[in-house]
């Protein structure tokens, strides 16, 4: 069996402990009993006024953003940093090396870049 | 790699994947004693100790709680969201947890059952050895951010969704320095695998350095030797990623209630609480087996120690499982302490502020983690030449 399947058989593990949870939660928890306030949204004690869909910062759009552009350069670096070693034991070191600082260093800039161009800043 | 070749290896195999999920799930109430305890004991108070002895039935008071608090559906809430996020939220922590491996291999000579003979078999002390360990890890845990914001949507709640959008912006943030801290550990090690990480780190600290042969008998051989920055990096980063104080700007009493679980009671609130331990104990799993040697025992070789058991017991076969019970035990020893440090922190420290969390995270983080990077590969490319 190839190795996604055992990944499968523990989700499923997971998820069946979940549904017995849930069972017992079902048939030992207190019966809903219904009550206008209680299902409301949460609000500290006072009727809500806002609508369900509330206003957020475009700031977290902006990370999410950055954060993909960042995670791919460092995923990039996973299969140089596993086989580095091995291009120095076969005298390719120093060009391996030199093309990753290369690549270090247009990732330094665009850090530097985004922290001048203000994009982390939170107010 | 698989399940097994035979009926037998195929039910041992499937047997420990339930069992290494119930050690998961097991282990969330102890730590939450432990955690009240442990608050109680630095902040002079008693803490949980009237059900039980030292207040350990407490445990089951609460799950009996949890069970019968009444489960309904808030009326803004979307209903395949709201109930999937708690399921969901369980589901990262179990599959990386049993890619952890926890002891050496326990080998199983020829035996008669049946009528049958049945084969030797090795069954390794994990959930299924994979090549790309960390690789794995990371990606199935980064997928936590998915629940946040499935429970934050889900509930219909302008609290919640805060709650949840500050938690992801916050876990993907962290995740940056989370990544690149270990790629100095990878370039270390050669290898994605955690069992080859492990074994590269028994006997005494040595190397050698532009020709010369360095060794400190005195010193164990562990990663966080080779790595002290990548290894604090590492676990700061390990706290911002599983919403723990000082990171837990999830929450907020006086700003935000209780984040993206707002809206959640009972089981439902139980299985993030599970979640978020799960990601306490993949971390300190994975800080165990970079930086502390994973189950080995300082001085003492793997090799020495298959010896020693060999002189103790009268087959191989239960030799190995001395000698995997040993180590099992000098894992969760490790394993403890770096739970007992996430309590420990967190009745320590206060928390940040927003803009001071991403400050921190972007611009002093990410950069050390980069000044990692570059120093490993510099010295490791000096070393060679």
């Amino acid at each position: 069996m190839p190795l996604g399947g055992v990944i499968f058989i523990v989700i499923f593990i997971a998820l069946f402990g979940a549904f017995l949870v849930w069972l017992a939660a079902n048939i030992t928890g207190t019966k809903p009993v219904y009550n206008p306030v209680k299902y409301e949204p949460y609000e500290c004690g006072i009727p809500g006024i806002e609508k369900k869909e509330t206003k957020i910062s475009v700031k977290y759009y902006l990370t999410a953003i950055l954060f993909i552009l960042f995670d791919i350069e460092i995923i990039f670096m996973y299969p140089w940093a596993i086989s580095f070693r091995e291009f120095i034991s076969t005298g390719g070191g120093a060009f391996v090396f030199i093309s990753m600082m290369v690549f270090i260093a247009i990732f330094i800039f665009g850090l530097f870049w985004e922290v001048k161009s203000k994009a982390l800043e939170w107010d | 790699m698989g399940m097994g070749k035979d009926i037998f290896e195929i039910t041992v195999n499937g047997l420990k994947l339930v069992v290494i999920f119930l050690m998961m799930v097991q282990m969330v109430p102890i730590l939450v004693w432990l955690e009240r305890r442990g608050s109680a004991f630095i902040q002079d108070r008693l803490g949980p100790n009237r059900v039980g002895p030292l207040g350990l039935m407490q445990l089951l008071a609460d799950a009996v709680k949890f069970l019968t608090k009444e489960n309904f559906v808030p009326q803004n809430a979307k209903t395949f969201l709201y109930y999937a996020a708690p399921v969901f939220a369980l589901i990262p922590g179990a599959v990386a947890f049993s890619a952890i491996p926890m002891s050496s291999p326990i080998q199983v000579g020829t035996f008669e059952m049946f009528g049958s003979t049945w084969g030797p078999y090795t069954f390794l002390v994990q959930g299924y050895e994979i090549g790309v360990g960390i690789v794995f890890i990371l990606g199935v845990s980064s997928l936590a951010a998915y629940t946040l914001l499935m429970a934050g949507w889900g509930s219909g709640n302008k609290y919640t969704l805060m709650g949840a959008l500050r938690a992801s912006a916050q876990t993907i943030s962290y995740e940056l320095a989370l990544g690149l801290s270990i790629v100095g550990v990878i370039m270390l090690y050669g290898t994605f695998n955690l069992t080859e990480m492990t074994l590269a780190q028994q006997g005494p600290l040595s190397f050698t350095f532009l020709g010369h042969s360095i060794a400190a008998n005195w010193l164990p051989n562990w990663g966080i030797f080779y790595q002290p920055l990548g290894a604090v990096l590492f676990f700061s980063a390990a706290f911002a990623e599983s919403n723990r104080l000082p990171f837990d700007l999830a929450e907020g009493e006086s700003e935000l209630v209780g984040g993206f679980h707002t809206e959640y009671g009972g089981f439902k609130f139980n299985m993030f609480f599970i979640g978020e331990y799960g990601h306490m104990m993949i971390a300190s799993g994975l800080m165990v087996l970079f930086f502390f040697g994973g189950y080995t025992i300082p001085f003492v070789s793997i090799a020495e120690l298959n010896e020693w058991a060999a002189g103790v017991t009268s087959t191989a076969g239960k030799a190995s499982a001395l000698v995997a019970l040993i180590h099992f035990l000098a894992f969760n020893i490790k394993f403890a302490f770096f739970m007992w440090v996430f309590i420990w922190v967190r009745w320590t420290l206060p928390r940040f502020r927003y803009d001071q969390l991403m400050d921190l995270g972007w611009k002093t983080m990410l950069p050390w983690a980069l000044a990692n990077t570059i120093i490993t590969a510099f010295v490791i490319f000096i070393a060679s030449l």
